[in-house]
């Protein structure tokens, strides 16, 4: 009986379904995180002109933000089932992959194309480079410097709009007095982070802030000078007190509404201001470097493209980073989703005002690189959580956070 | 996720020890060899899946990985920089108040519940129903709920400024001091009821008998319940208990959806810890030290306990 019923359960079946995806051979797929209306728009451009060269775009954008898209991206291309290509930030992100070989060397198609001579400024393709190759494709050119102004909400509060940091920090109790925010600071921790790091180049310097971020010196960090740039984050975190809203956008909203007097944001925030249909100059104003110190930071997106055994997924590989960095594309993408372009030739007079603030400065020279590409994902993340606490706990003593933030900086790479 | 597993494979040893005394020697091998057949699926997910992964995980958390798992061994520095760690200690400390509050509440609340719903009322159903819908949504449903609920300008505090009580304050999620009891009010409103029906489950199970005596007897009924019903519920209890237990430790999605930790770091819990650090911070080894301690101090929760429960049983 015993046996019996043992051979009827041996009874099993496995049915392996071999499922073998033959695609066309110059379909390409591409993973983004580009989701919102203005960036999809944006990336539409890029399918456009791929698509024009014979092959086809397939659009893999992966909803949430970075931090939600970039895990899936990656375990996907250590997973062995690479995309054709991938976005991230250029910067330290793709480090490791690059390190364990998964990723393809541009460099041959770099020189033949002559990226080194037409990406400016140069910083974007050393963050690109490992071991003096090239990995990547910089597509634009997001800087963080900027502070947005409600012209409303400090015409309501009877005071000029300030031009430097320090005007505006000087007009905040006038501005809390009308019953606006003075400064709108979104409660998700990047945004407490992004904000010292922009505080930090202004009032710092970019001298300071290269000591700090690119040579890790714990010293200064704990030092007098860097005190100055706390105590500042120390006013920007009073000014702050009653935002009370979690996302950067609906900040910015504040900002657009008049319910708060400024916010220092990256220059993603120019959308939101577009989309509402306002004019830079009349309605909102824009400084550069807190007006204090203007110079851009050249963080931005750029593509990477694993490693792939098909030779004509690779040759349409090519021809996608032909094509992203071809002028007229560069235009179109980068009009639509409000960067700057990272080739200099190209002409750019649709721009707004504050597009070309930005491009004026970048013209000048006046770089400098960002944390993203300054500092592993690990340290960024141990400063969002001293910033988001030191933002949101106003008895924290500016001491405390000096002598941790030195703390990240010793043990940061 | 590795909590989930312990507690998982501690359901499992409840029933074990019984069954194995009742096995014979000669063909205990071979005995309802079917079974055992059937099992060798689950078996096989257990040790390689289960107790793998976790020896995988506790093996890499003494390495510096970083966004890939590489054998780059540098003794306890993770571990050194976990317990240095401000939000690490601020998470703790959270789960602590979380845990032993909601531990707390939802037995005692549970408990009360199921008494009165064991009234032989009317509408039994309906009130059943009504304290269980809430388990039904998902945390993430629940901690929007009540991060609307309990925003200043939208919930509680503006509805009773608006009926005239203008001093009213009531914002726990925008409060760093007290915004882990914000999540507590929403976690219990969830978990409740779940209780509730397991209690009420154990209260029909005790036999009228019982009460009969008890009330031949002249035991006012709150004793009865206090001192002769809870002892013979032990088994539901201790059901409970797991059930709660494992929920507390792995809490996550209601802190992402009501606060996504803050003001600040304010309302952070060691999941997410894990999770931020693994991912965002693409740093494997600190994520991985992370969860050994959360699985080490579930650990050093069950063991005792189960040493005393299986073991007195074992030689009962």
């Amino acid at each position: 009986m015993l046996y019996r019923s043992v051979t009827a359960v041996l009874a099993a079946a496995a049915a392996a379904c071999a499922f073998t995806g033959v695609a066309a051979a110059t379909d390409l797929e591409v993973t983004h995180w580009w989701t919102s209306g203005g960036e999809a728009a944006a990336v539409g451009e890029f399918a456009k002109a791929f698509d024009a060269t014979g092959n086809r775009w397939v659009d893999g954008a992966i909803a949430g933000s970075g931090g939600t898209a970039r895990p899936i991206m990656i375990s996907r291309i250590t997973g062995g089932d690479p995309m054709g290509a991938t976005q991230f930030n250029h910067g330290r992100q793709a480090e490791e992959l690059i390190q364990a070989g998964l990723m393809r060397d541009l460099t041959d198609i770099a020189t033949k194309e002559k990226w080194t001579e037409i990406v400016r400024p140069k910083s974007l393709l050393d963050s690109c480079t490992v071991d003096g190759k090239i990995y990547c494709v910089p597509v634009n050119i997001h800087s963080w410097q900027w502070l947005w102004l409600s012209n409303d909400a400090f015409a309501k509060a009877g005071v000029p709009v300030p031009k430097t940091w320090d005007e505006y920090v000087a007009a905040a109790p006038a501005l809390e007095k009308a019953g606006i925010v003075p400064l709108a600071v979104g409660g998700q921790p990047w945004q407490a982070a992004g904000a010292f790091d922009v505080l930090m180049a202004a009032v710092g310097g970019t001298d300071a802030f290269l000591k700090v971020y690119k040579d890790k010196d714990k010293d200064f960090a704990a030092g007098p000078e860097i005190a100055k740039v706390f105590k500042a984050a120390d006013d920007a975190r009073k000014m702050a007190k009653n935002t009370n809203v979690q996302d950067w956008n609906q900040a910015t909203n504040m900002v657009i509404t008049g319910k708060a007097g400024g916010q220092i944001m990256g220059d993603w925030a120019q959308g939101e201001f577009q989309v509402a249909g306002q004019v830079a100059g009349k309605d909102y104003t824009c400084l550069p470097g807190l007006g204090v110190n203007p110079v851009i930071a050249t963080g931005g997106d750029a593509f990477y493209f694993p490693l792939l055994k098909d030779p004509e997924k690779a040759k349409a590989q090519e021809v996608l980073a032909e094509t992203l960095l071809n002028p007229q594309t560069q235009v179109a993408f980068n009009l639509k989703k409000g960067s700057l372009p990272v080739r200099g030739d190209v002409d750019l007079n649709a721009a707004n005002d504050c597009m070309k603030k930005g491009l004026d400065i970048l013209a000048k020279g006046d770089v400098i690189p960002w944390t993203d590409q300054l500092l592993s994902q690990d340290s960024q993340k141990q400063k969002e959580d001293l910033f988001s606490e030191f933002f949101a706990k106003q008895d924290m003593s500016i001491e405390d956070a000096q002598k941790r933030f030195a703390d990240i900086i010793a043990s940061a790479d | 996720m590795v909590v989930r597993r312990v507690n998982a494979r501690q359901h499992i040893d409840e029933r074990s020890p019984m069954s194995e005394s009742q096995t014979r020697p000669p063909s205990r091998l071979l005995r309802n060899l079917n079974a055992k057949i059937a099992s060798i699926p689950m078996i096989l997910t257990a040790v390689v899946v289960f107790a793998g992964g976790t020896a995988w995980t506790v093996l890499y958390s003494f390495t510096n990985s970083k966004l890939l798992p590489r054998l780059n061994f540098v003794g306890l520095d993770q571990y050194t920089r976990l317990w240095a760690a401000p939000r690490w200690l601020v998470s703790i400390e959270n789960l602590l108040i979380y845990g032993v509050l909601s531990l707390i509440f939802s037995l005692v609340v549970g408990f009360v519940l199921a008494a009165l719903l064991d009234q032989k009322i009317r509408f039994e159903n309906t009130f059943r129903t009504i304290f269980l819908y809430p388990f039904a949504l998902s945390f993430i449903v629940t901690g929007l709920v009540w991060q609307w609920l309990l925003n200043p300008e939208h919930g509680i505090q503006s509805v009773v400024r608006g009926l005239g009580w203008t001093s009213f304050s009531f914002d726990p999620l925008y409060n760093s001091e007290i915004v882990i009891y914000g999540i507590l009010i929403a976690a219990l409103w969830q978990g409740t009821g779940l209780v509730m029906c397991l209690m009420l489950a154990g209260l029909r199970g005790i036999d009228e008998d019982i009460w009969k005596a008890a009330r031949v007897d002249g035991i006012p009924m709150w004793r009865t319940y206090l001192f002769i019903v809870i002892p013979m519920m032990r088994p539901v209890f201790v059901t409970t208990l797991v059930i709660i237990a494992s929920g507390i430790v792995k809490v996550y999605d209601l802190v992402v959806a009501q606060t996504s930790g803050g003001p600040g770091i304010a309302s952070e819990v060691p999941a997410k810890y894990v999770y931020d650090y693994m991912f965002f911070a693409q740093n494997l080894g600190q994520g991985f030290a992370a969860s050994t301690m959360m699985l080490l101090s579930v650990v050093i929760v069950i063991v005792p306990w189960a040493y005393l429960e299986f073991g007195r049983r074992r030689r009962a």
